[in-house]
């Protein structure tokens, strides 16, 4: 059964707010070090960056639900989703700049991040292409009888190609323990849901797959995807596979560096009405209404996450670079059985 | 020692690497209850059963990637992919995740899996069903290919691709698949990446792997009856490619032949042309030669289809022609 909300304690939630307020905050860090950073040492490089701001609760409410042993992967928004799940900001911030004490040693990017000892499976930038890997991490938990599960996030867009339809399938003819979890935003990169998709309401799909059919969560509301997530992964793991979607927003671009708000009139309406709801403003709602006189905590918050955000700048800003060796490093898995140097340069 | 064909010499592999090590499986579509496409897998299902003989659903794109991240977490699966005319659907799950994650998360993921596939052409299988794409999937680094030409070779290359860490394609010719040859019956690993001189000689190279082996090997027969010794090298795995092999046979013969069963442009014959001119220019007493399909998609009839593909006696024609 899932932890009703009464169960969490006042210091569980002050954490996992601060949390929240640490991705947001980290998130805006990048997108200042991505456009705005004068210094050029200082700047995020990569061409591609996509922020999580709008999904917080989603990435949080969702990973929160796992067990440390239990396995989350997700696609190329997954800064959120790394800190949600313990990795160091100082890591995926190094990694955000390319440098060589990045979580994937500066050779993954923004869209790679992973961290192997906490079941972080990482970030894959193919649409639709890691849904097959959790079906495949999954048969593993199966095959060795292991009592845990998966949770695989994946966008609305992710539904429309023909991994969707394939890892799906599997997954439901093997019984396989993994929780899919839409984060619907209504836009697939760019392209509104309705004029994407044949059934927008993508959780009647699980019907297609005879899997369980799962709830169409508020994707704002940290608690209730929380609950809702917890309840699914105890069913994937009695019983096999859960399609279930949050509904949520994004507040930037799909990435960093797309204006949509500015082309669209109708589009700043819609995004000033979903930043009415806010994860965070929810969240802090939500705090408000059942504690008192939390702003010490709150300022507590503002002066912690700021420190983690600025100190992991500077840990990446005076990280070195990848040299020649990291270049050639981890191309083959050095092996006895290979004959010569496979790598030929 | 027996006689076994390479199809049976295929089953014994995954047979014994399957009792050797519990984390190996096989997966893939008819390989259980089936007992495979291409009887490859015959009794696998009735010893082992469902868990470690999976059927899949038609889903190429799932196999490739399922096989990934089962992979990653721990296990040594043998997806089949039936015929490498499937692949294709399966391309972005080796080319982008097989192939890469290894590299692309910084060693945080092994992806020891190997992907099987039947190739190449014959019995009128027409255009779609008639690939051998090897080059292609070559490509890329990060994931080796190997392409036995027997069934000896087979038995050894298979049981190494499975032991390694690294991700594997290996592509078995079907018109190879009764084909015997002589087995130990002690067990023996093949190394990933080493090449085998099949013919020794003395005036010609010839370059080739999987069914050219066969053309080559009857080309060099021919030539012999006319006092010509050609040396037949089988790279036996495209990536890692033996090139010391290939530059030592070249130095020794000065001309070279290069043989496959696949398309002519950017493919394995470009490549050996260009590493040879370029390691051993000094040595090149003829321009390379190069034996392969016709730059077109296959047909039906018998006769044209035929006309279009490499045989032992092109192989001798290319042959006289540097020498």
């Amino acid at each position: 059964m899932a932890t009703k909300t009464e169960t969490l304690s006042k210091e569980t939630l002050l954490t996992w707010y601060e949390e929240m307020v640490l991705i947001r905050k980290f998130e805006e860090m990048c997108r200042y070090l991505y456009f705005d950073e004068p210094d050029k040492k200082r700047r995020i490089t990569g061409v591609y960056l996509h922020l999580a701001s709008g999904h917080e609760a989603v990435h949080l409410g969702a990973v929160k639900a796992l067990t440390a042993d239990d396995h989350v992967i997700t696609a190329y928004r997954d800064h959120g989703i790394g800190l949600a799940r313990g990795v160091r900001a100082d890591l995926l911030m190094a990694e955000m700049m390319g440098k060589r004490t990045g979580v994937s040693g500066g050779k993954g990017g923004s869209m790679h991040l992973a961290w192997r000892p906490v079941n972080f499976w990482g970030g894959y930038a193919i649409v639709g292409g890691h849904l097959p890997l959790a079906t495949g991490i999954a048969l593993k938990v199966r095959y060795m009888n292991e009592p845990n599960a998966v949770l695989c996030f994946l966008g609305d867009g992710a539904s429309n190609n023909g991994y969707f339809h394939e890892a799906l399938n599997m997954a439901a003819v093997w019984d396989l323990p993994v929780v899919w979890l839409v984060e619907n935003n209504l836009v697939g990169m760019g392209t509104r849901i309705e004029d994407s998709t044949g059934q927008p309401e993508l959780v009647k799909r699980a019907i297609a797959y005879g899997i369980k059919e799962g709830p169409r969560v508020d994707g704002q509301d940290v608690i209730k995807v929380y609950e809702a997530v917890k309840e699914a992964l105890d069913h994937a793991r009695a019983h096999g596979p859960v399609l279930m979607e949050a509904l949520t927003y994004r507040f930037e671009g799909h990435g960093v560096s797309d204006k949509q708000f500015d082309a669209r009139d109708d589009l700043k309406h819609e995004l000033e009405q979903w930043r009415t709801r806010d994860p965070l403003v929810v969240f802090k709602a939500l705090l408000d209404k059942r504690y008192k006189d939390l702003d010490d905590d709150y300022a507590r918050i503002e002066a912690d996450t700021d420190k983690t955000v600025q100190d992991a700048v500077e840990f990446a800003v005076n990280s070195p670079e990848p040299g020649y060796e990291d270049l050639i490093a981890n191309v083959y898995v050095d092996s006895d059985l290979v004959h010569g140097d496979p790598l030929k340069l | 020692m027996k006689n076994m064909s390479m199809r049976d010499a295929l089953r014994a592999a995954l047979h014994e690497e399957m009792l050797r090590d519990e984390t190996v499986f096989v997966m893939g579509e008819e390989v259980g209850r089936w007992q495979g496409t291409h009887r490859v897998t015959r009794g696998l299902y009735d010893e082992f059963g469902a868990r470690r003989v999976r059927d899949t659903p038609i889903s190429e794109m799932a196999i490739a990637g399922a096989a990934v991240g089962a992979a990653m977490a721990g296990l040594r699966p043998v997806a089949e992919l039936m015929t490498i005319n499937f692949a294709f659907l399966s391309l972005d799950a080796m080319v982008n995740h097989a192939a890469k994650i290894h590299y692309m998360f910084n060693g945080q993921f092994k992806v020891p899996l190997v992907y099987r596939a039947a190739t190449g052409w014959g019995n009128q299988a027409t255009a779609t069903h008639s690939h051998s794409p090897e080059p292609i999937f070559a490509h890329f680094p990060g994931m080796f290919l190997g392409v036995p030409s027997n069934a000896y070779d087979a038995k050894g290359m298979l049981k190494t691709a499975i032991r390694d860490d690294n991700p594997v394609l290996f592509t078995e010719v079907i018109a190879l698949y009764p084909k015997p040859s002589p087995i130990p019956d002690e067990e023996y690993l093949i190394p990933i990446g080493q090449g085998d001189i099949k013919r020794p000689g003395t005036d010609v190279t010839i370059v080739t792997y999987g069914r050219g082996v066969e053309w080559s090997l009857d080309a060099a027969g021919i030539l012999a009856k006319e006092g010509v010794e050609a040396e037949v090298v089988d790279v036996r795995w495209l990536r890692p490619l033996d090139l010391p092999l290939i530059l030592s046979s070249f130095k020794k013969t000065n001309r070279c032949v290069v043989v496959e069963e696949s398309l002519p442009m950017y493919s394995f014959g470009s490549e050996i042309a260009a590493q040879l001119q370029e390691a051993a220019f000094d040595y090149m007493d003829a321009p390379i030669k190069r034996v392969h399909a016709m730059d077109l998609p296959l047909p039906y009839a018998r006769t044209i289809e035929l006309m279009a593909l490499p045989n032992a006696q092109k192989v001798v024609d290319a042959v006289r022609e540097v020498l």
